[in-house]
């Protein structure tokens, strides 16, 4: 190997982004607080991280979403590579991944205002999920750009409580998220 | 066959071929002693005096001998006791497995007595560890620690047993095939192979810089016949020391803040740094960006997160240094740089590269060189952490792998008995050398009464200078000689001491006394301390500052 995975930090990577990593882990006790920690104690910053077990419960899948350059992501992909519990990570193409984010918001609704909450709901295909007189909760899901443009709208009229679960995402078309451990049963070329 | 957790435990330990193991006995292990007693004919235990040393035991055992160390404590305080020793063999990749005993699970998080979250203490300096909560998973469990411990780029793995799991019964059955490697690790592909050699081959000035992998994979023959076959310098960075014989022509010795000038000089010459089995550590790089500046690195490591961490790499081989350099050796063809020979026999035997420490005075040198007349070639010299342990890497000529028993990584002052202890015993009771300072040894040295029960043919050689040598070194060059807590002024009689341990005992006040001391020394049966005074204001040079490069060197005091 040699070229971009070698820990160049010279300038023109040295650019700051945002990614976003999919994880297959040992469904195991400890296994949140092991990534989590890693993060914590090399001094990476993480931006949001969903977890949910998979089709196999011995297997969680976890969507991390972090900041840093080229020379961070690298590290936290190797780091994260040598936890015993992490069988699978990849850096997820973001032309070629659907991420999306789940956002349940309640505003305080004064008399008035809530048609144009209700209009500004659907064009953003938000969903009214509960509603009183004086509080609503709205659903919505998409991508962070979209979230974000949603809050921003509803700031003015009071949001009393907010919770986003952080991106989750998956590889568009034929892309699987491969197991590494069966892949290597075979067993050839290995120490 | 039913046994218990706690049977189960020993069985697995006994079935993978380890036969010794170090630890302290309480109240949540106690059913796993009681498993250690009725095994006694084939596992032997070797009780400390405190964890810490036990745990330095284990780490001191397995770099002595290449084989996993096995500590044993029990919950609360005795599992934190082990926490440096873990951290210790954490840095410098020591294939240890912990043992430690939990409260029962109904137990578990309601603070009773002697309960710790050892799993969450310890994640950040092991391998990896695990709470076992089914008995059925016990004996994989342990098989499958031993083997983290062992595989890939070594390390410490923890266990911990709560006592319900040790008392319940289980079948249990001796494994029947192998356990898989956890990551599985591939071998470096043929295209990066390719890579490496055509870059070698361009070099003008190649240098190869070798560490602790080279140590740990036992690959010192492949270095040594890579070094001829692209005829190129090698230098060590402390934890690769003894992987080189220091009277080889191609070795110029340590490299880094404490290194040899002639290494740190040449290496700063070269155009191709090859890097194996190194990590670079800030202590041996000095500045980063100077480091690499004009040169390129390859860089041979088992552990793909070193690639890139800390010193960016031109190219990169991934696998196992020895098979790696094997693998490199049949692709390469002899070749010889006249130019570049000539140019680091010139550095060689320029004065700066023959500052030897004063004559006819008890100095550190003079003690060392003396211990290495006396020594085999294949007696391990370990040291605690310090001025001394410098002093040892300086001037210590080592003539085999593994002989060297040192904290490097994390620089833990009051590893050294324990440690010592660990590989005397893993080498059958063969005499070992401790060199250590009056701080470090009044860290730890409650193991002298370990070290007595079990008559060890362990000299320790305590280099007295009445003061914390190395923090008073950098209170004299950067702190305007304010002395702050360094010059301790303690009223140990470390003769007395020894003996009252049981242990000979001896002081050394001038170079005349050296001789006789050693002489009794390597004659004991059993462990001798000896308290040999130096001058407070000995100093370790040459030394690179914090951060600085060749340039910054300070030569001379």
């Amino acid at each position: 190997m040699n070229g971009n995975m070698n820990g160049n930090t010279d300038e023109t990577t040295a650019k700051k982004t945002k990614f976003i990593l999919c994880l297959l882990v040992r469904n195991e006790s400890g296994v949140l607080t092991r990534i989590s920690g890693l993060f914590a104690r090399r001094a990476f910053n993480i931006d949001s991280l969903s977890v949910g077990e998979t089709e196999n419960p011995l297997i969680s899948r976890i969507t991390i979403s972090a900041f840093g350059d080229e020379y961070i992501r690298e590290q936290i992909i190797k780091q994260l590579s040598k936890l015993h519990d992490v069988l699978t990570i990849e850096l997820m193409d973001p032309e070629k991944t659907v991420l999306r984010e789940l956002l349940l918001l309640k505003l305080h609704v004064k008399k008035g205002e809530q048609n144009e909450i209700m209009q500004a709901a659907s064009v953003f295909r938000a969903k009214i999920v509960d509603l009183s007189q004086s509080a609503m909760i709205l659903e919505l899901t998409g991508d962070t750009p979209k979230i974000n443009a949603f809050i921003e709208f509803l700031v003015p009229y009071g949001i009393t409580e907010l919770c986003r679960t952080g991106i989750t995402a998956v590889g568009r078309g034929n892309y699987i998220l491969k197991n590494i451990e069966e892949e290597n049963e075979d067993g050839t070329d290995v120490l | 066959m039913m046994l218990t957790g706690a049977q189960i435990i020993t069985e697995v330990l006994i079935d993978e071929g380890i036969d010794k193991v170090f630890g302290y006995p309480g109240g949540a292990v106690l059913n796993i002693y009681d498993a250690l007693y009725k095994s006694s004919d084939r596992i032997r235990h070797y009780i400390t005096s405190h964890e810490q040393g036990a745990a330095h035991s284990a780490d001191g055992y397995a770099r002595a001998t290449g084989r996993t160390g096995v500590v044993i404590a029990t919950s609360g305080p005795g599992a934190t006791n082990l926490v440096t020793g873990i951290a210790t063999a954490y840095l410098d990749s020591s294939p240890v497995l912990a043992i430690t005993g939990n409260v029962g699970q109904p137990l578990i998080g309601k603070d009773s007595f002697q309960e710790v979250d050892i799993i969450g203490i310890t994640m950040p300096i092991t391998k990896h560890n695990y709470m076992v909560k089914d008995v059925t998973k016990l004996a994989d469990t342990v098989r499958e620690g031993l083997m983290i411990a062992a595989s890939g780029r070594p390390g410490p793995v923890l266990i911990d047993v709560p006592k319900d799991i040790q008392t319940a019964l289980c079948e249990y059955t001796p494994r029947q095939k192998p356990v898989r490697p956890a990551k599985i690790l591939k071998k470096a592909a043929e295209a990066d192979l390719e890579r490496a050699a055509e870059l070698i081959v361009k070099a003008q000035r190649p240098f190869i810089y070798a560490g602790g992998g080279v140590v740990i994979a036992n690959a010192a023959p492949q270095l040594l016949e890579f070094a001829d076959l692209i005829d190129a310098p090698i230098g060590l960075s402390m934890m690769g020391l003894s992987a080189v014989p220091a009277d080889h022509p191609k070795n110029l010795g340590m490299t880094g803040m404490h290194g040899k000038f002639a290494a740190s000089k040449v290496m700063s010459k070269s155009d191709l740094i090859i890097a194996v089995g190194i990590r670079f550590s800030d202590r041996a790089t000095g500045s980063k960006p100077e480091f690499v500046r004009g040169r390129r690195v390859l860089h041979i490591d088992i552990d793909p997160a070193e690639i890139g961490k800390n010193i960016p790499a031109y190219v990169a081989v991934l696998g196992d240094v020895g098979d790696v350099l094997s693998r490199l050796n049949t692709r390469l063809t002899k070749q010889t740089r006249l130019e570049w020979e000539e140019e680091i026999n010139g550095i060689r035997h320029c004065p700066d590269s023959r500052l030897e420490m004063q004559k006819g005075k008890l100095t550190p040198q003079a003690i060392i060189e003396e211990v290495r007349s006396r020594a085999e070639d294949d007696a391990v010299i370990a040291t605690d952490v310090g001025q001394h342990q410098m002093w040892v890497s300086q001037y210590y000529r080592f003539s085999a792998p593994r002989t060297l028993v040192t904290s490097g990584g994390l620089g833990t002052m009051g590893f050294g008995m324990g440690a010592a202890i660990g590989a005397c015993i893993g080498n059958n009771k063969k005499r070992t050398v401790l060199f250590t300072g009056d701080g470090s040894f009044h860290m730890n040295l409650n193991e002298t009464a370990t070290a007595v029960s079990n008559n060890l043919p362990l000299i320790v050689i305590i280099m007295n200078n009445n003061a914390l040598g190395m923090v008073r070194q950098w209170q004299t060059m950067f702190f305007d000689k304010r002395y702050s807590n360094t010059t301790l002024n303690r009223k140990t009689d470390f003769v007395k001491l020894a003996e009252a341990f049981g242990a000979g005992g001896y002081r050394i006040n001038n170079i005349g006394e050296l001789d006789g001391v050693l002489g009794k020394a390597f004659g004991a049966a059993g462990p001798v301390i000896i308290d040999a005074v130096i001058d407070s204001d000995e100093m370790v040079l040459p030394m690179i500052p914090p951060g600085g490069t060749i340039n910054d060197i300070i030569l001379r005091g």
